[in-house]
């Protein structure tokens, strides 16, 4: 695989742009951001495709696309049946040698929402994994359904208010935890799974590279702060990113093979949950007394999952 | 099936269906639409800057969105460590960096966030934002000092 060379920034800068500028995105959606990274950090000719959500509607305007690649959207919940399908027929006629140029590198990439990631679309990719297609699956992870008007899913956090989960009287918001995607995706086997965030742009694009260089089904959960729903200023997406990180709510780590587990950031300073949680509007009614324990509940499963991690990476198992 | 009219726009069928005779086959339908990003061959895009390009007119690249911005960054190279920062992070594509150095900002991709600003790290920082109306001259000639650190 050709890739770029990220050692420092400065030389991952020279990489030539493959996602379009004058998509609508929010201001500030940090979407784009990993997109972006993940089409600058090589140079292989690349087969896209993406779910229903944000990233869809909004580089798909037609008479537009933002895409300087292959990019195809079907439907909610098929990217990973549609990179897999893609994938297969590649293959199947690399193998004949009917393709145009039987020697480009392709790789193929699936983006999803963590709606079409976690739920709707998650037998899609579960088949696809065990399928064991070679692509690399990212989900955006924004913790709510945002295309249409930020509905909870399983992947929004215990505490935080979504249109369909709302805080109130009676209410602090959602009550469930949020679905441990990337165990589910490690517990598939599959070669290489990631959790990455974009403040950390350098373990982000190694992980990417890594992905995409190991064969099989990759699945990396990135941390994609929505400045809409979560309610933060647009200018704030790296920052609230670092907070993100910085208070364990989003651990950087990979597992590889369904049980070889690195931690790739471990905070100097971990910083108490408040901060990231005072940083977002979503949170802001659990700073009423009587909801002090809803933060308590969060900050004790935060320890909880950074210990287990802790563990897992020492056991090696 | 003679006043049959299905809700179909040009090269989607409607002709045959307005011919009043048979349906289309549904392997005739042309579903959803294909939008080639480039005039000619794109196999070596990767390798081309933008400006070497040949963007067809699908290209959003071709588009902009100049009119959502309330206020713009302004860039003084004279205070850049090229360092890349706002490169990384901008969700527009709208830094100009060619050749590890940061030349300015694309403003008709711009939409004005301000996260360029957020992540600059020099003292003054060399990203500041402005009215949109504002010349450079005048921008420029407003950029503060370099701030002292607070003991
Ligand atoms: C099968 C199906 N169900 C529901 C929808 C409506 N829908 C479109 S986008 C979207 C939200 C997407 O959420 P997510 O996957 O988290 O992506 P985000 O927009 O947050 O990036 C929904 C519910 C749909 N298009 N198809
Ligand atoms: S709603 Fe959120 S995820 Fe969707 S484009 Fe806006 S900032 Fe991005
Ligand atoms: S204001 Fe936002 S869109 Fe404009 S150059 Fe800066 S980071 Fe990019
Ligand atoms: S972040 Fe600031 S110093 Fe760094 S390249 Fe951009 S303008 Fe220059
Ligand atoms: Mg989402």
């Amino acid at each position: 695989m050709a890739i770029t060379s990220v050692k420092n920034l400065k030389e991952f800068s020279t990489a030539n742009d493959r996602f379009e500028g004058a998509h609508t995105l929010c201001p500030g959606c940090a979407h784009s951001m990993i997109v972006r990274e993940l089409m600058n950090c090589t140079d292989d000719n690349l087969v896209v495709t993406t779910n229903t959500g944000c990233l869809e509607v909004s580089t798909a305007v037609y008479p537009f696309t933002s895409w300087d690649t292959s990019w195809m959207h079907i439907g909610f919940e098929n990217a990973a049946s549609a990179a897999g399908g893609a994938e297969a027929m590649y293959k199947a006629r690399k193998k004949k040698g009917t393709l145009k140029d039987n020697d480009a590198p392709v790789k193929f990439v699936a983006f999803g929402g963590d709606g079409s990631t976690f739920d709707i679309g998650f037998q899609w990719l579960s088949g696809a994994f065990e399928r064991g297609h070679d692509f690399t699956y990212i989900c955006l992870d924004n913790e709510n359904y945002a295309n249409t008007g930020g509905q909870r899913s399983s992947a929004t956090p215990i505490g935080a208010t979504t249109s369909t989960a709302q805080a109130g009287t009676h209410s602090y918001g959602k009550k469930e935890k949020k679905k441990d995607i990337v165990a589910i995706m490690a517990a598939h086997g599959a070669p290489y799974v990631a959790q990455l965030a974009p403040n950390k742009w350098k373990s982000m694009a190694k992980g990417f590279q890594k992905a995409l260089e190991t064969e099989g089904p990759c699945f990396i959960n990135t941390v994609s702060p929505c400045c809409t729903e979560w309610r933060f200023d647009p200018k704030d997406t790296i920052s609230i990113t670092d907070l993100a990180t910085d208070t364990l709510m989003f651990p950087i780590y990979e597992i590889i093979d369904g049980h070889e587990l690195n931690i790739l950031y471990r905070p100097k300073n971990v910083l108490p949950v408040e901060e990231y949680l005072a940083a977002q509007g979503r949170y802001k009614h659990l700073f009423k007394p009587e909801n002090k324990h809803v933060i308590e509940e969060i900050q004790k499963n935060i320890n909880e999952y950074w210990e287990m991690l802790q563990r897992r990476e020492e056991a090696r198992v | 099936m003679q006043d049959l009219k299905l809700c179909a726009q040009d090269k989607r069928g409607i002709h045959e269906l307005e011919a009043g005779k048979d349906l289309i086959g549904w392997d005739e339908v042309t579903q959803g639409s294909v939008l080639p990003s480039f005039e000619g061959d794109a196999s070596n895009v990767a390798h081309l800057k933008q400006e070497e390009r040949c963007y067809s007119d699908f290209n959003s690249y071709t588009a902009t969105v100049a009119s959502w911005r309330v206020k713009k960054p302004v860039f003084n190279i004279d205070v850049c460590i090229d360092c890349q920062n706002c490169w990384v992070w901008c969700p527009d594509t709208s830094i100009i960096s060619r050749d590890k150095q940061m030349l300015g900002i694309d403003y008709d991709h711009c939409k004005g966030c301000e996260v360029c600003v957020e992540v600059c790290p020099t003292n003054p920082k060399s990203l500041l934002m402005f009215a949109e109306q504002e010349d450079l001259e005048t921008a420029l000639s407003q950029w503060p000092e370099k701030k002292k650190k607070e003991k």
